[in-house]
């Protein structure tokens, strides 16, 4: 029988797309990672071993206002700025990724969650729900429309906020490309001291997240328009030269 | 090790946060992953989690994927009429409650067959997202009286003393499976 021990890799002496470009589990200045990062080494699975051949998904067919955030409470539209949020969604070898579903949610103007345990003394908007989904088109595009979310605080550490962000969660073809991150964007001052960010690298792994202002995008008198391109992990689909 | 570098390089993941239940929390039927029809021995899961000072983890999101009571994972569902509730896909979500729980109503896969021919015991495949995770968290849940399980090859690569830690034990009418993030008993995550 094989040591087992030896299998033991971790991600990041595995897999060279992904060494230097995920953030670690543990990363104190963070602090919530402190209690819940796991202490042991990561065990490799083999790719024959992990599932990955069948589609994994499970969700409801999507409506017709759940990718335009401004028009999803009847009556009235969100304060705020209005944006466009698009992109496309292909792999490490850059192909398309048709039919991937794409969740996001996120703070209205004011910098407030429309959640039970978000206490920030700022507003909610009667008219902002905060959350909205999309699959991705046959050449892997998608496009949002919503307000731009505000900066809020958070308790980790002495005067911490956030930067502007939106969390978008992607299903890929298999549960190895599965995918929940956060967008932010360009300039701003926030970034810079951000915990989620400085997990990252470097400067141009942290880039990857930060959107781009588009001006063919941004639609006139109407919404300035944010481009994100989404790259997701290759899977076993996807021919991986194989180590030794 | 020897590996090539692909055009392009996958974008970071980042936190789940406090505030996923208002984009991934919205629907209770995605707990639900049988319907009337589908065959196959139903089986409530209860999976708990707790972090490195054993307490709970009231903010966690759990994704299950697992093939159907004859070792088969089904296909990707018609956009249109995925039927949730009322046909079997495989696949499930639910987030933790105050009490770091977290329920499944499912059934009992079957053994399954790798590409390379091996059999795989009957197991449940097991994404975790929460705030203070970085990156999500892959594990496996097996069932305690399954005889195979000396044979399964993916629990050979683990280290005995900590191969329990993937096997759920059956209490009264559920299935208990602790996921212990972190410290004494420690779940074994796996890198896909």
């Amino acid at each position: 029988m094989e040591d087992p021990q030896r299998k033991a890799r971790t991600v990041s002496d595995r897999d060279p797309n992904l060494a230097g470009s995920q953030p670690p589990l543990l990363y104190p200045p963070y602090q919530s990672t402190v209690l819940r990062a796991p202490e042991r080494p990561l065990i490799h699975l083999p790719s024959d071993y992990s599932d990955l051949t069948q589609p994994v998904y499970g969700h409801l067919p999507i409506g017709a206002t759940d990718n335009d955030l401004t028009r999803q409470c009847p009556g009235g539209e969100p304060q705020g700025e209005r944006i466009i949020v698009a992109g496309r969604v292909v792999d490490e070898d850059g192909r398309p990724q048709p039919n991937v579903l794409i969740e996001i949610w996120q703070a209205n103007a004011a910098g407030r969650y429309r959640h039970v345990n978000d206490n920030h003394p700022a507003p909610l908007d009667p008219y902002f729900l905060g959350a909205g989904r999309v699959v991705t088109d046959s050449e892997g595009r998608y496009q949002f429309t919503t307000i731009k979310p505000g900066a809020y605080p958070w308790r980790n550490h002495p005067n911490a906020w956030r930067p502007a962000h939106i969390h978008f969660s992607i299903f890929g073809r298999s549960f190895q490309t599965r995918l929940v991150t956060q967008m932010y964007f360009p300039g701003d001052p926030l970034m810079a001291f951000d915990p989620m960010l400085t997990s990252l690298p470097d400067e141009k792994v942290r880039q990857r997240l930060v959107s781009r202002l588009d001006m063919n995008l941004t639609q006139p008198e109407w919404a300035l328009g944010y481009i994100f391109d989404i790259v997701l992990r290759g899977d076993s689909a996807t021919p991986f030269e194989e180590r030794v | 090790m020897r590996a090539v570098r692909k055009p392009l390089i996958a974008i970071p993941s980042q936190t789940v946060g406090p505030y996923l239940h208002i984009g991934l929390d919205t629907e209770p039927l995605h707990g639900r992953m049988y319907g009337p029809e589908t065959p196959g021995e139903r089986l409530v899961l209860r999976i708990r989690v707790t972090d490195g000072a054993g307490n709970p983890v009231p903010d966690a999101l759990i994704e299950l994927w697992q093939a159907d009571a004859a070792g088969e994972y089904v296909g990707r569902p018609d956009h249109d009429n995925p039927d949730p509730g009322h046909s079997f896909r495989g696949w499930g979500r639910r987030a933790t409650n105050d009490d770091g729980w977290c329920e499944f109503e499912t059934i009992r896969p079957g053994a399954t067959t790798a590409p390379d021919g091996r059999r795989l015991s009957s197991h449940i495949s097991v994404c975790l997202f929460a705030r203070g995770l970085l990156r999500h968290l892959f594990t496996r849940i097996y069932f305690e009286d399954d005889p195979t399980l000396a044979d399964d090859p993916v629990l050979a690569l683990v280290p005995e003393d900590r191969r329990a830690t993937l096997v759920a034990r059956r209490d009264g009418d559920a299935w208990i499976f602790p996921l212990r993030l972190q410290g004494a008993g420690e779940t074994v995550f796996f890198d896909l």
